[in-house]
């Protein structure tokens, strides 16, 4: 069995296709870190989006107003039911076409409210995060409400009777406890979102990690160590995001437990203590452990 | 105590054939009551009877379906104009109910701030109180309960008589002219449910008007001016709560003072 893994990863490290060496001398090449800057910055952007559009909807469909509710019910219902891919399609598609000249008239009087010229190229950063943020809103909108609806309702009713509004209420009372249950989740998310970012690679041909390193092995033909390269970006990244979850969930878990889960710092420290007391309670044998209570 | 001194010939909660719905079920039918400035009244009867909801009516946590019902002489939820009467807004609402403080069973503290932040919360976002002197008058209020030195504690760090102690003190930081209290000791444990007493008696001497539901019959003998009896939507009996509690005058109450006493 260890034989077997021994010889897969000598196998793997010594392979010619997989070209180490190449991957260890471009992991860092100035392209490369753009890419990967760029993906970050994309998937920062457009989970900014997603959050912020997912709060106001997740209120939007708990409004007492029908109109309100209903209209937050059918974005979630279009965005949530389409791949994310053809919407990032659709977006591109507009970007391409305001690429050209587009002006907008008011009919008949000949004035121009908005024109672009040919040259000037439509972001394809606003598209791509036009695209995932507001596919983000539809699912965020779920979190926060499944968030909200965790707190109790004997908090709206301790707020109100101090006098709160209902905004109010959500904003002080509601939403800070909430973030207990939306965090974890939303961590997910933006980890799924960092690695969703590589669609738009393909959608709109923006230039972030993955399209990066399309681009040279479309040339060279060095296909699995590019994909490799992008992969241990992104695992370099998702690794960051995972430990920046925890201690944002550390953060929020304030007044819910008495005590806060340790860090994985201090868990390295307690595993290196409880190893010495342990070596130290080794050699002292003679103590008795526990000693049993005399009843007269 | 509270900011306008209200006029002692004037009823601080007048209830008149107050009725209340929760689909077909009828919980409260036709509840009149008056509560006057500086009384402390308090409420029995078993569970279900419409006590915590003729409470909730009183702050607007619950509509009324019928019947009248006042606080300081302005009807609760609405404005009457020309015979009619029209709905409040929002904050109008709000500003009504930070005018009363509610007390309730499951202490329903914030947990994500400290104690003291929970004490000033109301005062500054409600009322806009410099953060200063919100600060200040709540170590007051703390001291006042007895809890001066755990400002900086979060609610699960506190006992259930702490946390009660501290949510008497969040709804008296908005100076109110009335307090509802609805069961405070009834989560608590035994030996916990004095020091709760206590406090409530203290507000009591101070001259706080009060409605207490409770099913400590000691403090409605000590404390309370008048004592209702409430069962199944209806009040049973009402009166001088020593004059009940040695001698009640409908079987209803007999039986069920007899199985709290
Ligand atoms: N929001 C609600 N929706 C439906 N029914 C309700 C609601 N609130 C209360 N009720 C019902 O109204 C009745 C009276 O409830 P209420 O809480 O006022 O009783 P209570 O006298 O306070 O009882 P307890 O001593 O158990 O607190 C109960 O039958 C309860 O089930
Ligand atoms: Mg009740």
């Amino acid at each position: 069995m260890l034989y077997l893994l021994v010889a897969l990863i000598h196998g793997l490290a010594t392979n010619p296709n997989f070209q180490w060496g190449l991957i260890g001398h471009n992991l860092f090449d100035g392209f490369v870190l753009k890419g990967a800057v760029r993906t970050l910055m994309l998937t920062f952007l457009s989970m900014l989006v997603g959050v912020a559009l997912g709060t106001i909807l997740a209120i939007m469909r708990m409004s007492p107003v029908p109109i309100v509710s209903g209209a937050a019910w059918v974005y979630i219902w279009f965005f949530r039911g389409t791949p994310v891919y053809v919407q990032l399609l659709f977006w591109g598609s507009i970007a391409a076409l305001t690429g050209q000249h587009v002006a907008v008239q008011i009919p008949l009087t000949g004035i121009v409210l908005f024109h672009t010229s040919p040259t000037q190229l439509v972001p394809l950063l606003l598209a791509a995060v036009l695209g995932l943020g507001l596919n983000e809103g539809a699912y965020m909108a779920e979190i926060v409400r499944a968030g909200i609806l965790s707190v109790g309702e004997g908090q709206v009713e301790a707020a109100s009777s101090l006098g709160m509004r209902r905004l109010q209420t959500l904003r002080l009372i509601v939403l800070p406890q909430a973030m207990r249950v939306i965090i974890p989740p939303t961590g997910n998310e933006t980890i799924g979102m960092l690695k969703t970012t590589s669609l738009v690679s393909a959608a709109l041909a923006y230039d972030e990690l993955l399209q990066s390193v399309t681009l040279v092995y479309q040339v060279t033909y060095q296909i699995i160590p590019w994909l490799l390269i992008a992969s241990i970006w992104y695992l370099v990244m998702t690794s960051v995001l995972t430990l920046g979850q925890f201690y944002l969930e550390r953060h929020f878990a304030r007044g819910a437990t008495r005590s806060l889960p340790p860090t994985p710092l201090q868990r390295l420290r307690a595993l290196f203590v409880r190893n010495l007391t342990m070596f130290h309670a080794r050699q002292a044998t003679e103590s008795p452990t526990r000693t049993r209570r005399e009843w007269p | 105590m509270s900011a306008g001194e209200p006029a002692l010939g004037r009823p601080m909660v007048l209830a008149e054939g107050v009725r209340k719905s929760f689909g077909r079920v009828e919980v409260l039918r036709g509840i009149d009551m008056q509560v006057m400035p500086r009384e402390v009244v308090v409420i029995i009867g078993p569970s279900g009877s419409g006590k915590s909801t003729f409470l909730r009516c009183i702050n607007h946590l619950e509509k009324i379906n019928a019947g009248r019902l006042w606080v300081d002489g302005e009807l609760v939820g609405y404005r009457q104009r020309g015979g009619k009467l029209h709905e409040l807004k929002e904050n109008e609402v709000a500003r009504k109910r930070s005018e009363i403080g509610m007390v309730f069973q499951s202490f329903n503290l914030f947990p994500h701030m400290t104690a003291i932040e929970n004490v000033m919360v109301g005062p500054v976002q409600v009322k806009g109180e410099s953060k200063a002197e919100a600060r200040g008058r709540a170590q007051g209020l703390l001291d006042r309960v007895g809890l001066g030195d755990r400002g900086d504690a979060h609610p699960a760090q506190l006992s259930g008589g702490q946390q009660q102690r501290v949510a008497i003190a969040r709804a008296l930081a908005m100076q109110p002219k009335l307090m509802l209290f609805d069961e405070p000791t009834s989560a608590l444990d035994p030996e916990l449910v004095g020091e709760v007493l206590d406090a409530m008696r203290g507000l009591a001497a101070e001259g706080m008007t009060m409605i207490v539901v409770t099913h400590e019959i000691g403090f409605a003998r000590e404390v309370g001016d008048a004592l209702v009896f409430m069962d199944g939507g209806v009040i049973v009996e009402a009166g001088n709560p020593r004059e009940i509690i040695a001698n009640p005058q409908h079987e209803r109450t007999k039986q069920f003072l007899s199985k709290v006493l």
